[in-house]
């Protein structure tokens, strides 16, 4: 089995479009939620949302190209750019060799409500033009990143609720660590437009504290009232350690486990029993103990019944040992598909840089996370193990581990 | 009924809007050059040129309206020969 090297990572998301942008932000504690009164207007129930602006790509990609791209596939577009400059892969190294994309993303909501309300009113299919349909399937980010970034390797998209991303570069990693793939792009990408959030919203799942938009996400605080959605992009290249080093890369980090599971029980309602065995096999897998483990990024969304079933579940798996957690969704909202990706970017920064992120708005605690070591502000630790977690609609679970470059 | 415009209010119309849509130099949309050559078609660009067609002068264009007109000028005279049939109707 190969061994699964990470050397490039690209961010854009509401707490910075770039690495060191978002680094700043997750060391002071930084919140990208704003309150859209758009989203008010429409009849949403919370009109609290995490928000970046887009890129201008006139210029920096052709027409053709922009033609296609809806609003994730540009975030999708910047993450990934830097994250190819980090890993010094250029066009001529593209060229020469099979490199794959497997990225998450589980809607296009915007460019299927803007064509069919057109058709709607013109009664002409033709007058959505030719980018729409290549906006509007899940497999957007992909199809359009392999086209742009001529990729000749694996390319499709996964899509798993809000643990797509998380999933994305779990499937990466086995496909190196096969050999059926010497490097991937992966990552996870999320829309933000007020039209796709709207059914969501309806499930009454989003914070209503929108006086105080920056202290709605409250992870694990006793006082959470909901999650708040947000978006962006994240990419991680994923490479074979050997070839890796082979070609002089500066090898960040090394991916040594991935576990999965599915609760098999409720479409929305949390358990217990399915994250735990999702934890468990990641552990497992990377040959490495619990105790082992310096940190912990968890999917905490800031909703009552997810980050109770969530620090129950942590408890099980690390017992009596406290393990430094934090979610990171109390700055940057759930960003959803891409969350998985994002939330490894985050933390290969913090190991970078020598911090854990804190989980702002943590004020209380409830019954359940009085249990776990909450970090309220920021942390000078080192981190050699961390794992993240990602759940998703459907009961889907996720969770990584990474390990800092020796 | 709609105003009629003269021939040269409508290809600077048309050199407009090609060069917003397609992004080409105006300069080089001359009588005889190849429209396909100049504003880089393919198989999907045709569609996105009937929409700005649509957009522009409101009227129907049907993709088989496209099989004769090679050169610029081919398609100054569809479109002109279009406005003013839908001007004079």
């Amino acid at each position: 089995m190969n061994r699964v090297a990470i050397t490039g990572l690209g961010i854009y998301s509401c707490i910075g479009k770039n690495r060191e942008a978002v680094r700043d932000s997750l060391y002071k504690g930084q919140s990208g939620i704003i309150f859209d009164p758009v989203r008010k207007e429409f009849g949403y129930r919370s009109a609290l949302t995490g928000f970046v602006d887009r890129p201008e790509l006139k210029g920096v990609l052709d027409r053709r190209a922009r033609l296609m791209l809806p609003e994730q596939g540009e975030y999708a577009y910047m993450a990934t750019s830097e994250a190819f400059a980090q890993a010094g892969i250029d066009q001529d190294y593209i060229n020469a060799h099979e490199i794959g994309i497997l990225y998450g993303n589980d809607s296009s909501a915007k460019p299927v409500i803007d064509a069919i309300d057109l058709i709607r009113l013109k009664k002409d299919t033709t007058l959505v033009g030719s980018g729409s349909v290549f906006q509007t399937m899940n497999s957007t980010v992909t199809m359009n990143l392999a086209t742009i970034f001529r990729l000749k390797g694996v390319n499709f998209t996964i899509s798993a609720a809000c643990a797509s991303g998380s999933h994305a570069i779990g499937l990466g990693y086995h496909f190196i660590r096969t050999g059926l793939q010497d490097c991937i792009v992966t990552g996870g990408a999320q829309e933000i437009n007020y039209l796709s959030m709207g059914n969501f919203d309806a499930l009454s799942a989003f914070s209503i504290r929108e006086g105080e938009p920056t202290k709605a996400s409250r992870p694990f605080d006793r006082d959470r009232d909901g999650l708040i959605p947000s978006g962006g992009a994240a990419t991680v290249i994923l490479e074979n350690w050997d070839t890796a080093k082979k070609r002089g890369a500066n090898i960040l980090g090394e991916v040594i486990g991935y576990g999965f599971s599915s609760n098999g029980e409720h479409i929305s309602n949390p358990t217990v029993e399915g994250p735990v065995r999702s934890l468990q096999k990641a552990i497992r897998e990377s040959g490495i103990l619990p105790s082992e483990i310096d940190y912990v990024n968890a999917h905490a969304t800031s909703t009552p019944a997810g980050d109770a079933s969530e620090a129950r579940a942590l408890a099980q798996v690390f017992g009596e040992r406290a393990v430094p957690v934090s979610s990171t969704k109390s700055m940057t909202g759930h960003e959803c598909w891409m969350a998985g990706a994002s939330e490894i970017v985050y933390c290969m920064l913090m190991m970078e840089s020598g911090f854990m992120a804190p989980n702002i708005n943590f004020e209380n605690p409830d019954e359940d996370s009085a249990k776990l070591d909450i970090i309220q502000s920021a942390r000078e630790k080192n981190i050699g193990v961390f794992l993240s977690n990602s759940f998703g609609f459907g009961g889907t679970n996720s969770s990584l581990i990474v390990r800092k470059t020796a | 009924m709609s105003p009629i415009t003269t021939s040269e209010e409508t290809i600077t119309k048309i050199k407009a809007f090609l060069s917003e849509e397609f992004e080409a130099d105006q300069s080089a949309m001359v009588p005889s050059a190849s429209l396909k050559e100049v504003l880089d078609l393919d198989s999907l660009d045709y569609i996105d040129l009937v929409v700005v067609i649509e957009s522009n002068f409101h009227f129907k264009v049907k993709p088989e309206d496209f099989t004769g007109i090679l050169t610029f000028q081919n398609f100054y005279d569809y479109i002109i020969s279009k406005v003013n049939t839908k001007a004079i109707a």
